[in-house]
C-alpha cells in the first residue's frame, strides 16, 4: 500500500500545507504514485484518494486534467517531441517522422516492446534547442538526425 | 546604430560569474546579504516603498508594478501568501528556465526579501511539471541555504520565519494563469478564478496572496542593493530595468538576452541575436510576445521593447519570447499550429473558447490540407469577434491573435491558398 510503504515521505509532503488543506498535496501525491505504478489506473487513483479523504471522482478529474499524469499504460521511455510554433519551423517535424520511422509507431503509440513511447508535446521552454525533445522529462537539445540513433541506443 | 550595451547583469548574472548557482559562489558575490539587510535593517513598508519607487513592474507578462501589488495586500488578514509563478509555458518563452537553472540563489533570496516586505511566512514555487530537473534543482537549493540559517526559521536573529516550498504543476499552460495556479496549488483541475478579488486580497485558500513571476523576484536582491534609482538607469521611464528576453525561430543566434528595456526589435534581432540565419530567407513576421501576442512584420522594427510601446502598436512584449519566423514559413501553417496550442490548452471551463478553438483549428485545418472553402477566411474572422471579449479569462482571447494577424498582414496569402483549391 502506498501509504504504509513510503510513510515518510508522504507525511513530508502532508507537512508542507496547513493542516487543513490536505488537498493540496494531491498533485505531489498522484507523481510518487504515479512513479511506484508506473501509471495511475483506478486502484492507485482510489488509494490516492483515500489518503487525503477526496471523492474518487475528484481524483479522477484531476487525472485526466493534467497531460502528464498517464491513464494508460506508457513505455519505459516517454519521447515527448515540441511540436509548437517555432520548433515545428526547426526541424520538430523531421524529428518526429524520423522517430516514427525508427520505431514503427506513430506518434500516440507505444512500440511493441514497451520500451518507448512517442508523443508530440506543446512548448516545453527550450525553444532556441530545437528540435528539442524529453526523454521521461530530461532534456535533449538540439536533437539533429545524426544524433538520433545515438541518442535511442542509450535510452533503450 | 551601434548595439547598446548593458551596463551589468540584473537578473542572469550567471552570464557574469561563473558558477553563481553554487551557494558558495553566490556568497563570494555579496548574497544573502540583501536579505539580511532588508530583515534586520528595513521595514516591510521601507522595502515596499524602494520597489515602488524602482518602477519594477511584473515580468511575467502584464506588467503590472509590483510595489503597488504588493501594497494591496491587507495587513490585518493572516496568513499570507507568497506564490512564485514558475510554470513557464508561454510557447516562445524560456529564461524562467535559465534563472531557475542558472541563478536559482537570486530567486530565492528574492523570495525570502519579498516574503517579508508583505509579511508571509510560506512561499510555494509553483513550477510547471517538465522542469522535472528543475524542480528537484530548486529543492536542492532550498536544502543548502536552510542549512546555513537563509531560509527557516528565525533569519538573522529577527524572529522572522519564513519556508520555501516546490510544487510541481502536471502540464498545463493554464495553471499559469495566477488564480488558475491558485486552483491547481490547492489540488484541483486549473480553472481561473473570477477576478476580481484579486489574488493580493483573496488567494491562497482565500488568504491575502503576492503571486509573482521568477524573474520579476529575481531583481528585488539587486534593487534592495543598489537602489532605485540604480534601477532606474536601465530601461525607460515607464518601463524601468531589464528584461530576460527570450528569441527563437530563424535567427542566426537564438537564445536568452537581458536587454536594457527601451531597445527597438530591429537592434535586438540584428544586433544582439545575430539577423536572420539564412541570407536567402528574408524576415515574414515576428510573434513578439509569445503565442498569445498579435504578430508584428517588418514595418514595425523600430518599436522599442517596452510594454507601453508594444501595447500601443496593438501587440505587447508580453513575457518576452519573440519568435522570428522567415519566409519559409507559410502563414496557414503557423496560425494553425498556434491555434492548436490553444485548443489542447484550453481549460474547458467557458463555451466561447472550449468550442471556438475548436472550430478555428478546423477550418485552419482544412485549409492546410487542402480542402479550404470559400468564404472561409471570413468564417475564421467571424468566430474570432465572437471569442474576443467573451470569454472567460485571457486564453480564449489570445487564440483570436493568430486569425487576425493572418488576416491583417497575409490576406493574399490566405486567399491564395484556398483559391489554389478550386
Ligand atoms: N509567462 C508566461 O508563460 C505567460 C504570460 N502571459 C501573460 O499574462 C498576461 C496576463 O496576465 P493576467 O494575470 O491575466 O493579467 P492582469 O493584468 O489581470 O494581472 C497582472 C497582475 O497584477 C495584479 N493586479 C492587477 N490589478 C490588480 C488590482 N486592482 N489589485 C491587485 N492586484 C492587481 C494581478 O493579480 C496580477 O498578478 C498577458 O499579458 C501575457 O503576456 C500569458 C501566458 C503565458
Ligand atoms: C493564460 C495565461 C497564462 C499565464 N502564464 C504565466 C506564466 O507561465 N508565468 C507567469 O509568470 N505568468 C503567467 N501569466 C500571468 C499571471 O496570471 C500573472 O499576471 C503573473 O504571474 C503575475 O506576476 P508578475 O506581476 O510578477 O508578472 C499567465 C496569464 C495567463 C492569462
Ligand atoms: S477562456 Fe479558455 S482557458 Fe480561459 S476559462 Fe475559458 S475555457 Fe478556460
Ligand atoms: S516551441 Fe518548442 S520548446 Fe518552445
Amino acid at each position: 500500500m502506498l501509504y504504509e510503504q513510503h510513510k515518510a515521505e508522504i507525511d513530508e509532503i502532508l507537512a508542507r500545507y496547513p493542516v487543513d488543506r490536505k488537498r493540496s498535496a494531491l498533485l505531489p501525491l498522484l507523481y510518487l504514485a504515479q512513479d511506484v505504478y508506473g501509471r495511475l489506473d483506478r486502484d492507485s487513483i482510489r488509494e490516492v484518494a483515500e489518503i487525503l479523504d477526496l471523492p474518487y471522482t475528484d481524483v479522477f478529474e484531476v487525472v485526466g486534467f493534467y497531460t502528464l499524469f498517464y491513464n494508460e499504460e506508457v513505455g519505459k521511455v516517454v519521447l515527448d517531441v515540441c511540436d509548437d510554433v517555432p520548433c515545428c519551423f526547426c526541424g520538430a517535424e523531421e524529428l518526429v517522422a524520423d522517430l516514427e520511422n525508427r520505431l514503427g509507431i506513430k506518434a500516440g503509440e507505444t512500440t511493441k516492446d514497451k520500451v518507448f513511447t512517442l508523443r508530440r508535446v506543446k512548448c516545453i521552454a527550450a525553444c532556441d534547442q530545437a528540435p528539442v525533445l524529453q526523454a521521461n522529462l530530461e532534456f535533449h537539445n538540439r536533437v539533429l538526425p545524426d544524433k538520433v540513433e545515438a541518442m535511442l541506443a542509450k535510452l533503450r | 546604430m551601434p548595439k547598446t550595451e548593458l551596463k551589468e547583469y540584473i537578473v542572469m548574472r550567471n552570464r557574469e560569474i561563473e558558477n553563481i548557482r553554487d551557494l558558495d559562489v553566490y556568497l563570494a558575490s555579496g548574497g544573502y546579504a540583501m536579505a539580511k539587510q532588508a530583515l534586520t535593517s528595513m521595514t516591510p513598508a521601507a522595502i515596499i516603498d524602494e520597489v515602488k519607487k524602482s518602477g519594477l513592474r511584473g515580468r511575467g507578462g502584464a506588467g503590472f508594478p509590483t510595489g503597488v501589488k504588493w501594497s494591496f495586500v491587507p495587513k490585518e488578514l493572516n496568513p499570507k501568501y507568497l506564490v512564485v509563478n514558475a510554470d513557464e509555458s508561454e510557447p516562445g518563452t524560456f529564461n524562467n528556465h535559465e534563472i531557475i537553472d542558472e541563478n536559482p540563489h537570486q530567486l530565492l533570496e528574492g523570495i525570502v526579501i519579498s516574503a517579508f516586505a508583505i509579511g508571509a511566512n510560506v512561499a510555494y514555487i509553483y513550477i510547471r511539471g517538465e522542469f522535472a530537473y528543475g524542480a528537484r534543482f530548486l529543492e536542492q537549493k532550498i536544502a543548502e541555504a536552510r542549512a546555513r540559517g537563509l531560509i527557516g526559521k528565525n533569519l538573522f536573529g529577527t524572529g522572522y520565519d519564513v519556508e520555501i516550498y516546490v510544487h510541481r504543476g502536471a502540464g498545463a499552460y493554464i495553471c499559469g494563469e495566477e488564480t488558475a495556479l491558485l486552483e491547481s496549488l490547492e489540488g484541483k483541475i486549473g480553472q481561473p478564478r473570477l477576478k476580481p478579488p484579486f489574488p493580493a486580497v483573496a488567494g491562497l485558500y482565500a488568504k491575502p496572496t503576492v503571486v509573482n513571476n521568477v524573474e520579476t523576484l529575481t531583481n528585488v536582491p539587486r534593487i534592495i542593493e543598489k537602489g532605485a534609482d540604480w534601477f532606474r538607469s536601465f530601461g525607460t521611464e515607464k518601463s524601468p530595468g531589464t528584461k530576460a528576453v527570450s528569441i527563437s525561430g530563424h535567427v542566426k543566434k537564438p537564445g536568452n538576452y537581458e536587454i536594457p528595456l527601451g531597445i527597438t526589435i530591429r537592434e535586438f534581432i540584428f544586433d544582439w541575436a545575430g539577423g536572420m540565419r539564412d541570407p536567402n530567407l528574408p524576415l515574414k513576421f515576428i510573434i513578439p510576445g509569445g503565442a498569445s501576442s498579435n504578430w508584428l512584420t517588418e514595418q514595425h522594427l523600430d518599436l522599442p521593447m517596452t510594454w507601453d510601446d508594444m501595447a500601443a502598436a496593438g501587440t505587447m512584449l508580453g513575457s518576452g519570447a519573440m519568435v522570428v519566423l522567415d519566409t519559409s514559413v507559410p502563414v496557414v501553417r503557423a496560425a494553425l499550429k498556434v491555434d492548436e496550442f490553444f485548443k489542447h490548452e484550453s481549460c474547458g471551463k467557458c463555451s466561447p473558447c472550449r468550442e471556438g478553438t475548436h472550430f478555428l483549428v478546423k477550418v485552419w485545418e482544412r485549409i492546410d490540407e487542402g480542402h479550404g472553402r470559400v468564404g472561409d477566411i471570413e468564417l475564421l474572422a467571424d468566430v474570432g469577434k465572437q471569442m474576443l471579449g467573451k470569454c472567460f479569462c485571457p486564453l480564449g482571447d489570445s487564440s483570436v491573435s493568430a486569425v487576425n494577424s493572418a488576416i491583417k498582414f497575409f490576406r493574399p496569402e490566405l486567399d491564395a491558398a484556398i483559391d489554389a483549391q478550386h
